[in-house]
């Protein structure tokens, strides 16, 4: 049965980019048991030579032409955020590649 | 004290590997209807679904497709019957949804390859680079980092996004690793990049601008001593981004990798990014682990399943290669094999050929590309495209020189003047006051005033004595400083006393 | 009239009996009585609701031709984006967005005449089973208070059983439609896939969400199906071919002839008694229609709860990458953008979408895609043969929609694995992208508490379930003399 110790669910807030708290992280470890323990089951599934569904349309080659149409207003597309100047999103300094 | 390119290429070799970036020219952009422009007010072109506001979704753009196969074709690539689209998540501000859409596993184009041929010491050699994929993604949105002291990240107290590149079509063209190229890597390299860059130019897709960003270069390199089967570790360059620069940033990661491996250290796998000014890489940020980008097909995409029959209507759409179109080009204009590629390897056929398509005799458009406007630029330390002077200028000034407007001495300076900015040719003969004295009137005096200056010369002309010409032309052009045609001097001249 | 059927609403509404500021105001009444206890709604919108209604009386007083449902009332699931109006998708992250643009149903429902009242409760994201997972309150279920109305759309279930709208949109991926139409005594339709846009419509996982109708009879889900289905550009996975005609089917509403199959795996064990009487006498009443029952057999579903939750939460992991706090929504935290990030993303989740983020993190990950995502798209290829091979030889497929009846509110909330089993008979049909039905079948013999009765029809069928669903509810109805929510207790003061 698979479980996931506490440091592997840190791995995983880490990814997914949630500071989760210490008792959250406890919580999950010992849920994620239970619920891994259930969804397991599908390695019994006879799955052998099946092929994989992502989707349930058969339906292929959706496209739209290549044609302009008017974007939100630059006030509409600012409308949520959180901090804007210049025209622009304002968000915190950006560590990482440069 | 760094050590020498020849000694880093008598001990190793370099093993390369190319990912170019291309932006697509689309009228709009991947998944959306907003408009594609270059240079438009911060986020002017951005709607729900490039801005990943949620409930939004993707519909792909059928050009950008048609695009993709083009350029797969072009590539000699096999055209994926069946293909789909896959997230690549991984958290960044300048990606509203937090994954990148592109392709993983199922590329639309894969398996294709590219010559390229370059002038060595044994003559001219070709090269197979192969391909190892062609595929669909979208481009991010551009950061202005604020406050600090450099205007760089590193530094920055925040920054300010503007979405109107986010969703713009990236096709991205990856090679595989390109062995055997020995000393010759990074010009292979930067001739493969121009090779593809004047491919994607010929059909169409792209306006392949690397200084706009429009073609974008990763270069990864690792050595291994010569003879060796294995590879070694290898770093990857990003923000290559002029020609000039694929090669030197080879080049530079050479010399570094050798130098560490010559003295006994190990080459770390990591991103670095190339610096213009300085011509070398610096490390990027390391991160603690390698990304999990947790690929999976995009659900809110359906596959693209491209026709035969569509994609032979393509192939037969498109233009002659670059090479032929080369080899058709020299034979029309009877260039020897050398100057051809002294053209090519200054990146400046497709120029030359603009201006020969102006008017201008290709000789001429040639000896004025690679000799003094290459001058300047090798001067200002510049690559020739960077200068503003365009194939229509040095048409002009070549049909000036042909009606006698301008003398060579003088072209040369309205060269100069176009390149600071003053102007078209004529604005800069207009501001610099330059007239080639033609009018037959204002010549003929001058030449009348020499001749009473100077009788006894004049005597000896009209008695056959025609070296002694000379002297009285070199007074005419004194008297009209410089700014009369000599040729046409002397025609008056001789007329004048009677010798014509 | 706010007891009436939507229908019978837009009857009188065309009779001119009625208008529809009238009826909007009545409902908006209705809601001021009975809303504090029911909290079915998270917002309402007066403002914009009765200038629609105004504009559409005034176009009836022009004598304009107006679409079937013109001037009907209607609650919309807070998942659904509404310009200018607040979404939050029942979440803290988007407390006080306010979407720049309409969903594709939204257009639909605006373009229909039809009038949207508010934004009703959710569970976060769509992510639960009894609207307890909602970052602002619980619903509670009409039918007795202190339990829960289902989930995830149980404020479009609420709303409709509390006599607060008589048409309400809700969104199934797992059952979120019909599970709740179950336990409020009230109908709910998950269309085929691709049926109803999802353009707007706040992503949980793309691969199975879909809209749908939610009402208190199967006609009146049929008029809001038609009025909200149909082809959308602006989403790739919609379906091209025209609406199935699901109103006339309501309409016709004749079994004679139908083969229905009960299937095997989707009883017994787990299931309360009360329930599986109810879906038995139903049984019964349509082989008395005239319809033959076979039993047939879907082995694979037994792995289907297992599938659903490691599709569900990988593509909700993605899905929700979104809510970052750079572009829009809730944005605390101190120091750099990813500290922000990870602070925002921590304070304006709840519990329940960070466990599912987190499982689904989990299940993509490299070295776990194959065994965990890879092998939940295999199942979803063996549930799809298991219904193909079942519908080459019935009409219909038929189990109870839900294994229980509503529990208490909190009883469940400690357990995700009980909660997730509340899913179990709905979650196939989203596997296979089919569509799916709950209409009422009664009281439960132990709680007095509604039951729902699930029909099964192939991709683009959908007019058979109305037909099948419209014979029974006639059945129902003569056996019981009367609508099954006349049973409901009184809400509010006197009325």
């Amino acid at each position: 049965m698979s479980s996931l110790t506490r440091a592997e669910v840190a791995k995983l807030a880490k990814l997914a980019r949630i500071e989760l708290t210490d008792s959250e992280m406890d919580a999950l470890s010992s849920e994620f048991a239970v619920i891994l323990g259930a969804v397991d089951r599908i390695q019994g599934a006879p799955l052998a030579d099946v092929q994989p569904t992502s989707h349930p349309l058969p339906i292929n080659n959706v496209t739209r032409p290549d044609v302009v149409i008017p974007s939100l207003t630059p006030d509409e597309a600012l409308s949520g955020a959180p901090a804007q100047e210049e025209q622009r999103f304002r968000v915190p300094q950006i560590l990482g590649e440069e | 004290m760094s050590l020498k390119y020849e000694d880093v290429v008598a001990k190793y070799e370099p093993v390369m590997g190319l990912e170019v970036h291309v932006e697509l020219n689309t009228n709009s952009k991947m998944f959306c209807g907003c408009a594609t422009v270059f240079g438009a007010e911060p986020n002017t072109q951005t709607c729900p679904v490039c801005l990943g506001l949620p409930g939004s979704l993707p519909v792909v753009n059928e050009k950008a497709i048609e695009s993709a196969i083009k350029i797969g074709l072009a590539l000699n690539c096999k055209v994926a019957p069946f293909s789909r689209f896959a997230r690549k998540n991984y958290f960044y501000p300048d990606m509203p949804k937090n994954y990148q859409t592109s392709q993983y596993d199922e590329p639309i184009c894969f398996d294709g390859f590219l010559d390229v041929e370059i002038d060595t010491e044994e003559g001219a050699k070709t090269f197979r680079i192969e391909i190892e994929r062609v595929h669909m993604e979208e481009d991010t949105g551009k950061s202005l980092h604020m406050g600090g002291a450099t205007g760089r990240i590193h530094g920055a107290d925040y920054s300010l996004l503007d979405y109107n590149r986010a969703g713009i079509p990236l096709i991205e063209i990856v090679t595989k690793i390109i062995p055997g190229t020995g000393k010759y890597g990074p010009e292979v390299a930067k001739a493969y990049v121009a090779e593809l860059r004047d491919i994607l130019r010929s059909i169409g897709v792209s306006d392949v601008k690397m200084e706009q960003g429009s073609l974008r270069c990763d270069a990864n390199v690792s050595l291994r001593l010569i003879g060796a089967d294995t590879l070694g570790t290898r770093s990857e360059s990003k923000n290559v981004n002029s020609l000039r620069s694929v090669e030197r940033a080879i080049r530079g990661e050479m010399i570094r990798h050798a130098e560490l491996l010559n003295a006994g250290q190990k080459v770390k796998q990591e991103t670095r990014h190339f610096q213009e000014d300085t011509g070398l890489t610096r490390s990027g940020r390391s991160k603690e682990e390698a990304e999990d980008y947790r690929y999976f097909q995009d659900p809110d995409l359906v596959p693209v399943a491209p026709s035969a029959e569509w994609v032979e209507e393509l192939r037969k759409s498109l233009p002659e290669k670059p090479s032929a179109h080369r080899k058709r080009l020299q034979e029309a204009w009877s260039v020897p094999d050398k100057e051809m590629a002294a053209m090519i390897n200054a990146d400046l056929l497709g120029t030359v050929e603009a201006t020969v398509n102006l008017g201008a005799d290709p000789t001429k458009a040639r000896g004025w590309w690679l000799g003094e406007i290459s001058r300047i630029a090798n001067e200002k330390e510049v690559a020739v495209e960077e200068l503003s002077i365009a194939p229509i200028d040095v048409a002009e000034i070549i049909e000036l020189i042909n009606k006698g407007e301008l003398t060579d001495k003088l072209a040369r300076q309205v060269v100069d003047g176009v390149i600071n900015g003053e102007g078209s040719p004529a604005e800069v003969i207009a501001k610099r006051g330059f007239k080639v004295v033609s009018d037959d009137g204002a010549l003929l005096s001058a030449i009348e005033k020499v001749c009473a200056a100077m009788p006894d010369v004049a005597e000896k002309v009209r008695g056959g004595h025609l070296p002694a010409a000379g002297a009285l032309i070199g007074a005419v052009m004194k008297e009209t400083k410089g700014q009369a045609d000599a040729a046409k001097v002397r025609e008056l001249l001789l007329g004048h006393l009677g010798q014509a | 009239m706010i007891r009436k059927n939507a229908s019978e609403m837009a009857a009188a509404l065309a009779a001119k009996e009625i208008s529809s500021v009238e009826l909007v105001n009545a409902h908006y009444e209705r809601i001021a009585e009975v809303d504090g206890q029911v909290k079915a709604f998270l917002h309402l919108d007066k403002e914009g609701a009765l200038a629609q209604a105004k504009s559409v009386d005034d176009a009836r007083a022009k004598g304009e031709t107006l679409p079937p449902l013109a001037g009907v009332p209607v609650a919309l699931k807070d998942i659904f984006t509404q310009k200018g109006v607040p979404t939050t998708a029942g979440s803290k992250i988007l407390e006080g967005w306010r979407p720049p643009y309409d969903a594709t149903v939204t257009a639909n429902l605006k373009k229909n005449g039809l009038v949207i009242l508010g934004k009703t409760n959710m569970d976060e994201f769509a992510m639960g089973s009894s609207t307890e997972n909602s970052a602002y309150h619980p619903t509670h279920n009409p039918w007795d208070l202190t339990r829960i109305p289902g989930g995830s759309g149980g404020g479009s279930s609420a709303s409709l059983a509390a006599f607060e709208a008589p048409l309400a949109l809700g969104t199934d991926t797992g059952g979120s439609i019909r599970q709740p139409a179950a336990v409020t005594g009230t109908v709910g339709v998950k269309p085929t896939y691709g049926a109803v846009s999802r353009y707007g419509m706040i992503a949980f996982s793309s691969s199975l969400d879909q809209g749908g109708p939610c009402a208190r009879t199967v006609l009146d889900a049929a008029l809001l199906h038609e009025a909200i289905a149909g082809h959308d550009v602006k989403d790739s996975t919609s379906i091209s071919a025209p609406t199935p005609k699901v109103v006339e089917a309501a309409k016709r509403a004749d079994v004679k002839g139908l083969k229905i199959g009960v299937i095997k795996e989707l009883q017994g064990d787990g299931y309360q008694k009360g329930v599986l009487n109810r879906f038995n006498e139903s049984i019964e009443l349509l082989s008395s229609l005239g319809a033959e029952i076979v039993e047939v057999s879907c082995p694979s579903f037994e792995y289907a709860l297992a599938a659903y939750y490691l599709i569900a939460p990988s593509e909700c992991s993605s899905n929700l990458a979104r809510f970052d706090a750079m572009r829009y929504g809730m944005r605390v935290g101190e120091g750099d953008a990813e500290s922000v990030m990870n602070a925002t993303r921590e304070a304006g989740f709840g519990r329940e979408v960070k466990r599912r983020i987190i499982l689904g993190t989990y299940a993509l990950s490299s070295g776990y895609y194959d065994a965990y995502y890879g092998s939940a798209q295999k199942v979803r290829t063996l549930i799809m043969q298991d219904y193909a091979k079942a519908f080459a030889g019935v009409d219909v497929l038929v189990s109870p929609t839900a294994p229980t009846t509503a529990f208490k509110i909190g009883e469940k909330s400690n357990d995700p694995l009980a909660m997730y089993l509340n899913d179990v008979a709905t979650i196939p049909v989203n596997l296979a992208g089919i569509c799916g039905m709950s209409l009422p079948s009664g009281l439960a013999d132990e709680d007095n508490l509604p039951t729902g009765f699930q029909i099964m029809a192939p991709a683009m069928e959908d007019q058979r379930l109305y037909n099948v669903g419209a014979a029974l509810e006639a059945a129902l109805l003569s056996k019981w003399g009367a609508p099954l929510l006349s049973k409901a207790p009184v809400l509010g003061g006197a009325k």
